[in-house]
């Protein structure tokens, strides 16, 4: 089931990427968000499937809002010849490094034996998250408690990046 | 190696697709189109690492043993780590869409090989 | 937008407003938190500000009123961080009420309504600086 929406996933990115036209492209690109979404449910994370449904919805809003009333064709003329050849060649080079450490991954859908340096603390929170939180919702836990600092981190990026927009954006005197 | 993960190799195909559009694009608003692929790539392998079979979501229930449950959840901190990721995406998409719409105001394009400027 | 999409909005906008605020208030015990609804809420006034147009919006919600609410938010995380850190409350809790009930999760609750604040300012900051200020260069 996963396997058949990631084909889905795989065309709607090469649609996103090769149309003529940039609000096409968009749309496409939503496709893949909401795909990805359909693809958290069934992985068992209820959590960060609304966060990726609203973060999707937002972020076609603010694109569209963005690419309105701009030339919306595809631009003509062809890239230069050196830069394709090396586009192909980042992308194999890329397959094989990959080709060499997905064969060293274990079997789909075993977690605590995924990697053994990485699974050590997530059984941790869940044998004793509700006894030393006292909260039942264990990602809330992790989120807000056992990983705290990441989220302090995260939301002073937040700020930084809404204030480089704004100051970018700003009228001129 | 018989049993070689189907998921993750088609999701490092999503990541090559957006790296190809990354570098052999021209236009500014499809190169934040491409990396925005890239970063989904990139989540779903997370998550995709993380996952059990026949599990269940993170969430107790009341009157569930610790110890039942501990042996049955799919991993947490896989999935609290995407929630950051993601917001922290959002925010970093809105700062580049800025960038494009400045530059297209100074050069009436969104074409990344006119902008004089910019070449190195 | 026509008619139809004002009705709609001024319909629905309440529920939304409800379940925004019913999810952070229980991310600590299902699926939810202070991102979530943070998203929601943004997403209320995104709603309002397409459907009646950004003058009647920006009326109802003053830009810097969205401005003092993301300061105030990032406020509100570092002071119940540094708070956790130095009493040491981050195991323990201010209230250590009952497993599984609303009033329960020490300091977990009020940091959650601390990150919604910052991040729906923050969300909607984005969206109003995005769509004001192109539209009055353009004119």
């Amino acid at each position: 089931m996963i396997e058949l929406i990631l084909f889905f996933k795989i065309i709607a990115a090469i649609i996103a990427i090769e149309s003529k036209n940039l609000l096409s492209a968009i749309v496409s690109l939503g496709a893949v968000g909401f795909a990805l979404a359909i693809i958290m449910v069934f992985l068992n994370a209820p959590d960060v499937a609304i966060v990726q449904v609203l973060v999707e919805v937002v972020l076609l809003v603010i694109l569209v809002r963005a690419t309105l009333h701009r030339d919306l064709t595809d631009l003509k003329g062809k890239r230069e010849f050196f830069v394709k050849v090396f586009g192909i060649v980042a992308v194999g080079a890329f397959f094989l490094g990959i080709a060499w450490g997905l064969i060293s991954l274990p079997v789909f859908g075993s977690f605590p034996e995924t990697a053994v340096s990485v699974a050590v603390p997530s059984e941790w929170y869940l044998a004793h998250g509700l006894r030393q939180t006292g909260i039942s919702n264990i990602v809330t836990a992790v989120l807000l408690d056992y990983r705290a600092y990441d989220t302090l981190g995260e939301v002073t990026v937040l700020f930084s990046a809404i204030l480089g927009a704004v100051v970018i954006l700003r009228k001129k005197r | 190696m018989n049993n070689m993960p189907l998921a993750y190799g088609l999701a490092m195909i999503l990541f090559a697709v957006g790296l190809y559009g990354v570098v052999c694009k021209k236009n500014a608003v499809k190169i934040i189109i491409s990396l925005l692929i890239m970063e989904n790539a990139v989540n779903l392998f997370i998550l995709l690492i993380g996952y059990r079979k026949d599990g269940i979501a993170p969430v107790m229930v009341k009157g569930q043993e610790a110890s039942e449950f501990a042996s049955m959840a799919v991993d947490p901190l896989a999935q609290a780590i995407v929630i950051t990721s993601i917001v922290i995406g959002l925010s970093i998409v809105a700062l580049m869409i800025a960038i494009a719409i400045r530059l297209y105001d100074r050069y009436k394009t969104f074409d990344t090989s006119k902008m004089k400027d910019l070449k190195g | 937008m026509s008619e139809i999409v004002k009705t709609i909005t001024s319909l629905v906008m309440d529920a939304i407003a409800v379940f925004g605020i019913y999810i952070v208030f229980y991310g600590h015990l299902s699926p939810g938190g202070g991102f979530a609804g943070g998203l929601i809420i943004s997403f209320l006034f995104i709603l309002l500000f397409l459907a009646y147009g950004q003058k009647k919006a920006i009326k109802r919600l003053p830009y810097h009123f969205i401005r003092r609410i993301n300061f105030v938010g990032l406020l509100g995380v570092f002071v119940l961080f540094i708070l956790a850190v130095y009493s040491g409350v981050f195991e323990l809790s201010l209230w250590k009420g009952q497993d599984f009930s609303l009033l329960s999760g020490g300091i977990i609750p009020p940091l959650n309504l601390a990150v919604w604040l910052k991040v729906g300012a923050g969300i909607f900051m984005v969206f109003v600086t995005l769509s004001v200020f192109r539209s009055t260069q353009d004119e």
